[in-house]
């Protein structure tokens, strides 16, 4: 069964982590990711494809992290396949033993390392989440009992600082309705529209992580504000790491406070270090 | 109507080289192809010109009512028959139904000119825009008659997806998201903005798409002559 979904709805602050699969076979540096976020985490989140770039599949990837003791949150896009091999690889999820997955629409593939393919978005992450749920209790989307059913714990993701917020909100409620149970955010900068998120969300009944995003030097700073879509960092927390002497030193900071606020607030954090693995301990304040 | 932009010159002039066609007739299409400045008179002499330049001799050219209508185009065929004759290739400066009517109309080899784009609608001249995708399945009725299918760069039914900033769309960054002109318009008329639409039915989309209002016709007009014999056979027997 699902730990992670034991210690959320056990009320525990949870933590999760991110690693991303390899372009390619070579293992080597999943595995040691994992075995510096592991352990500081309730479940470790493994990308799909993440950014419309090729890597290998979450679902093996996800595999993986759980025979390495670690419970893996299998990240399903809607990008890159129709609604047969989403459900397909739903089964082969469960089967493989993993027990989280979370739904996202997906980056379009003109953001990507593959620019001339085709997006399929057959399904959206909203329509999605209530197929999961549908085989979880037992059928597929088409009403066919399935022999033998799934019970994946939904999650979604949500951004508490996009606008506009009612827009947001509006989905993000649309999405729990479809079956949502937690929600992970984008990145996180300003505690209080996290607070509103997180009220709107226990409302609908849905748990919250705020994502912990590492801001580990003026380059990422600029290619979020530039480059990412739906992402922007606000020009005071800008300013703050841009002008520290030790900018990846001051981020690490930041991070830990933005941590610590967050236990107030929410039900766990996500943490993006960007490569600073290392950084994790002191971020989520469990350093000696 | 069908918005279209010219072929690559490099691709019709490989066409042509790998047929080895010195002599071309040239077919454009009197609707969407002259109104999207691609494929009308205009459009034809200037192609004329740059097969010439080429040195290929332009046995001839010929803008069709309808380049896409099967009567229209034998017809257009059979007026420039000598023309055609004398030609190696004809090159076609219509939409690709445009090209393949004309391909069924003459035995010569028969290259595109144009790349056809999307269903436009001209939001005024020389200025067009997708909005319809021609899904048969509309979700209009629940989208406030803003098409996502066609103008959600990711076709979501429900949305915005995670990429939305400012009201703005993801892909096309200058363009306001759909699915926030959609919510917005729902709401100003006072409609839900909560529901889900389902999963689209793809079994809808007719490929290839065919109606037959003639057969349709007759089908129904049988369909009523055996209910009519039904009843009279029922009458006979009371």
């Amino acid at each position: 069964m699902s730990k992670f979904r034991d210690a959320l709805l056990a009320g525990e602050f949870v933590i999760t982590g991110e690693v991303a699969p390899p372009l390619g076979t070579d293992l080597a540096g999943l595995k040691r990711s994992v075995e510096i976020l592991g352990p500081h985490c309730h479940a470790l989140n493994i990308t799909d494809n993440q950014g419309a770039t090729l890597h290998l599949s979450s679902l093996a990837a996800s595999r993986v992290v759980l025979d390495m003791g670690v419970e893996p949150i299998f990240q399903q896009t809607c990008r890159d396949r129709n609604r047969l091999a989403l459900q397909s690889d739903l089964l082969a999820a469960w089967t493989l033993g993993l027990r989280n997955v979370l739904v996202v629409t997906g980056d379009d593939p003109r953001a990507g390392d593959h620019p001339q393919a085709k997006g399929v978005f057959d399904l959206d992450s909203t329509q999605l989440m209530s197929i999961v749920r549908g085989m979880n209790a037992g059928h597929d989307m088409m009403g066919r009992e399935l022999s033998g059913a799934t019970d994946l714990y939904i999650g979604g993701a949500m951004f508490p600082e996009a606008e506009p917020w009612d827009i947001q909100l509006t989905r993000a409620l649309r999405k729990a309705e479809a079956g949502a149970e937690f929600f992970q955010t984008q990145a996180v900068f300003d505690i209080d529209k996290l607070a509103r998120a997180t009220e709107e969300m226990h409302a609908a009944g849905a748990k919250v992580i705020a994502g912990i995003l590492l801001l580990k030097g003026p380059r990422v700073i600029d290619f979020i504000n530039n480059k990412l879509a739906g992402l922007m960092v606000p020009a005071h927390i800008e300013r703050r790491i841009k002008d520290a002497a030790d900018p990846a030193a001051e981020a690490i900071k930041l991070a830990r406070e933005q941590v610590a606020a967050c236990r107030e607030v929410c039900d766990g954090v996500h943490i993006m270090p960007l490569g600073l693995d290392s950084a994790v301990p002191h971020i989520l304040g469990v350093d000696a | 109507m069908i918005i279209t932009r010219p072929r690559e010159w490099s691709r019709i002039m490989a066409n042509l080289d790998e047929l080895g066609a010195k002599r071309v007739f040239i077919m454009g299409c009197g609707q969407c192809a002259t109104v999207a400045d691609t494929g009308g008179e205009k459009e034809i002499l200037q192609a004329k010109a740059k097969l010439e330049q080429e040195g290929r001799e332009v046995t001839g050219w010929a803008v069709g009512e309808v380049a896409c209508h099967l009567g229209g185009t034998k017809l257009e065929a059979r007026k420039h028959h000598g023309d055609l004759a004398a030609a190696d290739a004809v090159l076609v400066l219509t939409c690709g139904a445009g090209v393949q009517t004309v391909a069924d109309s003459t035995d010569k080899p028969v290259f595109p000119g144009l790349e056809s784009v999307f269903l436009g609608n001209v939001i005024r001249h020389g200025v067009f825009e997708e909005r319809c995708q021609m899904c048969g399945d509309c979700v209009l009725d629940a989208t406030a008659g803003i098409c996502p299918v066609t103008t959600c760069p990711k076709g979501l039914l429900n949305g915005p997806c995670g990429g939305m900033w400012n009201g703005k769309c993801e892909v096309l960054t200058d363009r306001d998201c759909t699915h926030v002109r959609i919510q917005r318009r729902l709401t100003e008329q006072g409609r839900n903005v909560l529901a889900v639409l389902p999963p689209k039915d793809f079994a809808k989309k007719l490929k290839p798409g065919s109606v037959n209002l003639r057969q349709d016709k007759k089908r129904a007009a049988a369909a009523v002559r055996s209910d009519d014999a039904a009843s009279t056979g029922g009458g006979a027997g009371e």
